[in-house]
């Protein structure tokens, strides 16, 4: 192993890595939003919003992100209507254009994830914030949502952690985070085992990261899973 | 239909003769299986009424529509005098007024046969969280009041245990101090101790003739023989649907003229 190479590759992956997490962040926060507005959707009985949900989802499930992406970025300036909007100082360029498709594409997924949190909580536990008074959305809010997101965030996790590893398809729309600096400097020295192992290593730290701290909110949301506090004996489960 | 129209409760003359709870004509059907064939029953302050009757009677379902966890096909609900408004739909009947259902809902407390605590709250949190989210009151008084219905229902000490770490007799009692904050005018109690082992049974039973005893308002599905016996002082027994015994204690145990109330208490 020729170390000194290995650190110079690292030095040059390095500045890569703040473009990986913005458009990691960027795309998981909007995304979650349009998933749980996918999963309402999904889930609101109204039947046109129901459709336009699960086409929405089909769609970008079924096709590949990469595709998505070269839509996007190649696609979108065909349309001269859209080249002389006000979006166009946006739809022009690649970063925004990443940021979109991850969005429209993690969307998708999370919206399925959060719907099976939705669906998962307890009808009774419902019925009980219904008698005592609650208004639809307080239900919602107090209840519903808060459980639903603890039975969501380990799919959840799952998810996010996709999608930093779906930031280097970015790499193909001139993007330069990890895997773009990576292949840039492949062209230039043509080792590429040692340099894709170095970025490899970069998404492992980064992920290792993240597990560690969707861990955290998971123990952090979840306390009455755990066992009772301390001086308390653990008495028999309820039946139901 | 009979149960659209509203009804002026400020008309009614003496509050006394106003029923904290009016059923009249219920009826509740699931597609072509009619459930509740006109029922009626009033329980006015005071009031402790036990509902008895076979799986199937449709007791729980009558229970239900009190608070319009089931929204009936006929007949009106009225809750100290006030009728709670219904409107046709495609998809069957619904309140006409969700904010008055809300209101209505808001005093009156209702316990279930599988407690229904909500998971992620502290015993704590599940006690406040009506008084303090619904009823706007202030938090501090809340949690003052909460502790001292723990304390009641005795279970002082497991305020800041999670529900799954209670048994279920813990679990009901707090069930229980949950309704009690939200200062109900009337409390429906659904088969309370139907999901309990059988050495779990008496503690909620206790905390629940203790509150008959300081002269709540209470509607109660259950098979507990022993408690609608001795400590209601109305008896209701549903069968098909319709009422087919009612009255006090005494009589309807005593000498009950109905062929299947003595048949159901063979059983």
């Amino acid at each position: 192993m020729d170390f000194p190479f290995l650190c110079q590759t690292l030095l040059t992956l390095l500045p890569g890595v703040p473009l990986t997490l913005k458009l990691a962040l960027s795309s998981v926060v909007l995304g979650v939003f349009l998933a749980l507005l996918l999963a309402l959707a999904r889930l609101s009985g109204i039947r046109p919003l129901a459709w336009i949900s699960r086409v929405y989802v089909f769609v970008f499930r079924s096709t590949p992100l990469l595709v998505q992406i070269f839509l996007i970025y190649y696609g979108l300036g065909q349309f001269p209507a859209l080249r002389h909007s006000v979006l166009w100082p946006i739809l022009r360029e690649p970063y925004w254009c990443a940021v979109i498709a991850l969005t429209l594409n993690t969307a998708a997924y999370g919206s399925e994830i959060i719907r099976g949190g939705l669906q998962s909580v307890p009808a009774g536990q419902i019925e009980a914030a219904r008698a005592c008074g609650m208004s639809r959305f307080q239900v919602f809010r107090r209840i519903v949502l808060p459980l639903a997101i603890r039975q969501a965030l380990p799919g959840y996790g799952n998810e996010v952690i996709l999608m930093v590893k779906a930031t280097a398809l970015a790499s193909v729309i001139t993007l330069m985070e990890v895997t773009g600096l990576a292949a840039k400097l492949i062209s230039e020295t043509y080792r590429a085992i040692e340099v894709f192992i170095v970025a490899g290593a970069i998404y492992l730290i980064i992920n290792f990261v993240i597990t560690r701290i969707i861990q955290a909110l998971e123990h952090w949301l979840t306390p009455h899973l755990r066992s009772a506090p301390a001086p308390a004996v653990v008495e028999q489960g309820g039946p139901a | 239909m009979n149960m659209l129209q509203s009804q002026n409760a400020s008309l009614a003359p003496v509050a006394e003769s106003v029923p904290a709870v009016r059923v009249s004509q219920l009826r509740k059907s699931y597609g072509a299986l009619e459930v509740l064939k006109g029922v009626s029953l009033d329980a006015h302050d005071g009031d402790v009424v036990s509902i008895l009757g076979s799986s199937g009677s449709g007791k729980s379902t009558m229970l239900r529509c009190i608070n319009m966890l089931e929204v009936p096909n006929g007949g009106e609900i009225a809750i100290g005098g006030e009728v709670i408004r219904l409107k046709e739909t495609r998809t069957g009947p619904q309140p006409a007024d969700r904010l008055q259902v809300d209101r209505l809902r808001s005093r009156i407390g209702m316990v279930f046969q599988s407690f229904n605590l909500w998971s992620h709250m502290t015993i704590l949190e599940n006690v406040i969280e009506a008084p303090v989210h619904v009823q706007k009151r202030p938090k501090a008084e809340c949690i003052e009041e909460a502790r001292e219905l723990l304390a009641k229902v005795g279970i002082a000490d497991k305020a800041d245990h999670y529900p799954a770490h209670l048994s279920g007799g813990q679990q009901q009692r707090a069930a229980i101090a949950r309704a009690l904050a939200q200062r109900p005018r009337v409390m429906l109690f659904d088969e309370p101790t139907s999901a309990l082992d059988p050495e779990l049974v008496g503690e909620v039973l206790r905390v629940m003739r203790a509150l008959a005893e300081e002269g709540r308002t209470m509607l109660v599905v259950t098979h507990e023989m022993g408690f609608a016996r001795d400590v209601s002082n109305k008896v209701v027994f549903l069968h098909k649907g319709v009422v087919e015994e009612e009255g006090s204690p005494d009589d309807v145990f005593g000498g009950s003229r109905s062929e299947r109330f003595r048949q159901f208490l063979v059983r």
